[in-house]
């Protein structure tokens, strides 16, 4: 008998996810598919409006990471109006990028994809959320998360205006400086900021590290896929949040390209699929060969292990201790295990934490030169930046008005959709066979795509309670014949 | 009420998880909600959501709070079964308010988003002209979507709604405030507005600067100016929405030195936010000239796009072009 189950979680970004697995007559999987069941539309509603409207409307794609679009949106105003920013401002749109992803880094591995390791994956379903969490380590520990959050976000909040959809991006600059006073205050948080990263490193090592059954998982068949990656790098090919060129490197670990944003559409195209309303990134030069892994085939992946793989190290001394690290604990690069994205993650929020350490010991941080005028429209600008989920890209078209004509976004979460939904169907062809279904698939299952930190998700997993889940299990008429549920 | 703890939904329609957030931005004080109600999850599978809430009985959830607008088939069905299930929904956030901003949709329609999003943008490669289908057959299996509608709704042109908290996203003080107000019992009259009602420019740290008359010879836009971080922004020749907004957003877009792009909607007087920033902006012109205000109200770009940032879903407008729906 085919059997349907329905994974339903309650997501985020263009509204929510819906994982359906089919069975075949034995019970094993036969495909396993990742449905987003919403879309908004705003690359049509972009056309008529002000450009240097756009970073305060983009911001509304995603009110987890508002910040990303924010900042992709005013890199691609500088862009349509062909200036740059002052020293300041760049030097203040970089502390506010990297408060952004120390703090949002933070909120995924305590609240989010941490409860699967810190509780364990084999804990019951009712302790693996926040509240297990702070049993575990204690509610000491929770309350320096929660409050080490809201400093970072007071940054934010602070130069941005407000910390959920943002408006201090202006074409050239930005709208609002730091002075001293502030500077001093926001060092410290900065220097706390340090110090909560390693000390996050820290949990990672002594729950999942120095437990072997965790690390068999994590270097496991059922979590590991080989593809492409995708990051951006500095001049030095080290990760880079804010600027950069973008490298992918093949899933052997070898640079397959490197260029500027401006060159995007020569190396990324999206393909369309009937059952879901999002589209599927894919490397232009290596074709969509459908849901498949290894070098024949277009998929790439993003976020923080892609970045990490795409690079050739970190920017900062403490962050480049623990990516040395990583790969020889992993057996070296590239890294394929998508677990392993968890690990990246506090790596990154570690190079966060430190590069603002260093904008605020500069004094010319509170400089007074906040904008560069534009003096002409060029028509057509990108900006491309690191979201915390992956590559984000914004790119406008205007008229002599600099109102947009054309506006084309292409979303972090979904550069990695294909890659989620491959992730899914080989977990579940490993853990669900000859149609033994127990609850622990659901997490299993689950599991394979917390790693990527899919934006649908952020707001649920936040709450004490955890992420709400129903697998629902199908006869081949459609009729429910059980139903399990966290 | 029921017994125990009152139970709370949250609940999101067509929106980005920003009224989520801002809820968690409540930081340590969201220890104390969560002490005070239990908090209930709705689970997306629509057979289960149906089912798991259909079984309870009516009005047993003490409150929903439902963000974000009404934009496909099923954020509407959702709608209707939270309805019944609750005592009171408060419409959360400027979505579910006014539209907010995915309202910004209403200039177009199905056809027209669906042919830029997955036909004409520029990286989309799509030979075989592909579109999502409501139901899609993928090896023999029947995959379903729900259905995208050509119109976004507010939450009360589809329900019932007892509250609105207003704002994208709403400030921390008007959570927290609502939320007491609830657990308490002393709410305002039904179909209130849980913020002041006063205007923007009320409460604004640049009311001061703000002239009786302003002598604006050209309307500028933030892209052309240095913007000074001290006066009122119309004094300096830049739309703001002040004037037609509601106050008890704690100013953050000005405190952030930019103007006020009108997310907290009009106050309790006015039904039509563009129409009333537009009266409001030529009375303050100091001009008597009726053709130099209509060229000063003439050169302001993208009108409805700027006037009904948030709120042309629930405007006069509603939508560009009016059609039966959907």
């Amino acid at each position: 008998m085919t059997q349907h189950i329905t994974i339903d979680p309650i997501t985020r970004l263009e509204g929510h996810g819906k994982i359906e697995i089919f069975l075949d007559d034995r019970g094993d999987v036969e495909r396993a598919i990742l449905q987003v069941p919403e879309l908004r539309g705003f690359e049509q509603f972009a056309v008529g409006r002000p450009v240097e409207e756009m970073p305060r409307i983009t911001p509304r794609i995603c009110g987890v990471c508002p910040t990303a679009h924010h900042m992709a949106a005013t890199k691609a105003v500088d862009a349509v109006f062909g200036v740059s920013p002052t020293a300041t401002a760049r030097k203040l749109r970089e502390l506010i990028y990297n408060a952004f992803f120390f703090e949002d880094h933070i909120l995924h591995f305590f609240f989010l994809g941490g409860p699967d390791f810190v509780v364990g994956p084999q804990a019951p379903a009712a302790e693996r959320n926040i509240l297990g969490v702070l049993a575990k380590v204690g509610l000491d520990v929770g309350r320096r998360v929660i409050r080490i959050r809201e400093d970072a976000r007071g940054i934010m909040a602070y130069l941005c205006g407000k910390a959920i959809h943002p408006v201090c991006g202006l074409p050239g600059g930005v709208a609002k400086g730091l002075d001293e006073e502030h500077r001093v205050k926001f060092l410290g948080t900065a220097r706390e900021a340090v110090e909560f990263a390693e000390f996050a490193l820290g949990v990672f090592d002594d729950v999942v590290l120095k437990n072997k059954s965790y690390v068999d998982i994590v270097v496991g068949d059922a979590y590991t896929i080989k593809t492409y990656y995708m990051g951006l790098v500095d001049a030095k090919n080290r990760v880079e949040f804010y600027d950069g060129d973008l490298r992918v490197v093949d899933p052997e670990g070898r640079e397959f390209a490197k260029f500027k944003p401006a060159e995007y559409l020569d190396h990324i195209a999206e393909h369309v699929e009937p059952w879901t309303y999002v589209k599927f990134p894919f490397l232009k030069k290596v074709g969509w060969k459908g849901f498949r892994e290894g070098r024949d085939s277009g998929v790439y992946r993003v976020a923080p292990l892609a970045r990490l793989n795409a690079a050739d190290g970190m920017q900062t001394p403490r962050a480049q201790v623990h990516y040395d690290r990583m790969y020889a604990v992993l057996g070296g690069k590239p890294v394929h295990h998508t677990l392993a994205f968890h690990w990246a993650r506090l790596i990154e929020a570690l190079q966060a934490a430190e590069r603002m350490v260093e904008l605020l010991e500069d004094p010319a941080i509170t400089g007074t030169d906040l904008r560069n005028l534009p003096t002409a429209i060029q028509g057509e600008g990108m900006g491309i930046v690191e979201a915390p989920r992956g590559v984000l890209i914004h790119h406008y078209s205007v008229d002599e008005k600099a109102l947009v004509t054309k506006a084309n976004l292409i979303v972090a979460t979904i550069a990695n959709a294909a890659a989620i939904n491959m992730s899914i169907e080989k977990a579940a062809k490993a853990y669900i066979k000859g149609g033994q279904i127990s609850e622990g698939l659901l997490n299993m299952a689950e599991m394979a795509f917390r790693p990527y930190d899919p934006c649908h998700g952020c707001g649920t997993h936040a709450w004490p309670g955890g992420l709400p889940t129903v697998v629902l299990i199908r006869d081949h008429t459609g009729a429910a014949v059980r139903t399990l549920r966290n | 009420m029921p017994e125990g703890k009152p139970k709370v939904a949250f609940y999101w329609c067509s929106s980005c998880g920003g009224c989520e957030e801002s809820v968690v931005d409540l930081a340590e004080d969201i220890l104390a909600v969560t002490a005070a109600v239990d908090i209930v999850f709705w689970p997306v599978a629509l057979d289960f959501k149906k089912k798991d809430l259909e079984a309870l009985p009516d009005k047993s959830i003490a409150v929903a709070f439902i963000n974000g607008a009404i934009r496909m088939s099923e954020q509407e069905e959702m709608a209707h079964l939270l309805r019944r299930k609750a005592g009171l929904v408060v419409a959360h956030g400027a979505c579910a308010h006014l539209g907010g901003i995915p309202g910004l949709a209403n200039f177009w329609d199905k056809s027209a988003i669906f042919r830029t999003v997955y036909h004409d943008t520029v990286s989309t490669d799509n030979p075989a002209g592909t579109e999502p289908q409501t139901e899609s057959i993928v090896d023999g299996k029947t995959l379903t979507l729900p259905e995208f509608w050509d119109t976004v709704r507010p939450l009360d042109a589809i329900i019932d709604v007892d509250y609105y908290l207003p704002g994208c996203a709403p400030h921390r003080d008007l959570i927290i405030k609502a939320v007491t107000a609830i657990l308490e019992g002393k709410l305002p009259p039904k179909g209130s507005v849980l913020a002041p009602n006063t205007s923007c420019c009320d409460e604004c740290s640049r009311n001061e600067t703000k002239p009786e008359k302003m002598s604006i010879k050209e309307i500028k836009r933030p892209w052309e100016v240095i913007i000074d971080p001290q006066t009122c922004f119309l004094a300096q020749g830049l739309i703001c929405m002040g004037p037609a907004t509601r106050g008890g957003c704690g100013e953050r877009c000005i405190e952030g030195n930019m103007p006020c792009r009108g997310c907290m909607g009009p106050t309790d007087q006015v039904f039509d936010q563009g129409a009333k920033f537009l009266s409001a902006f030529a009375s303050i012109l100091d001009s008597n000239d009726e053709k130099e205000i209509e060229r000063l109200v003439g050169s302001i770009v993208d009108p409805a796009g700027t006037f009904y940032r948030f709120s042309l879903p629930s405007s006069l407008l509603g939508r560009k072009r009016k059609e039966a729906r959907p």
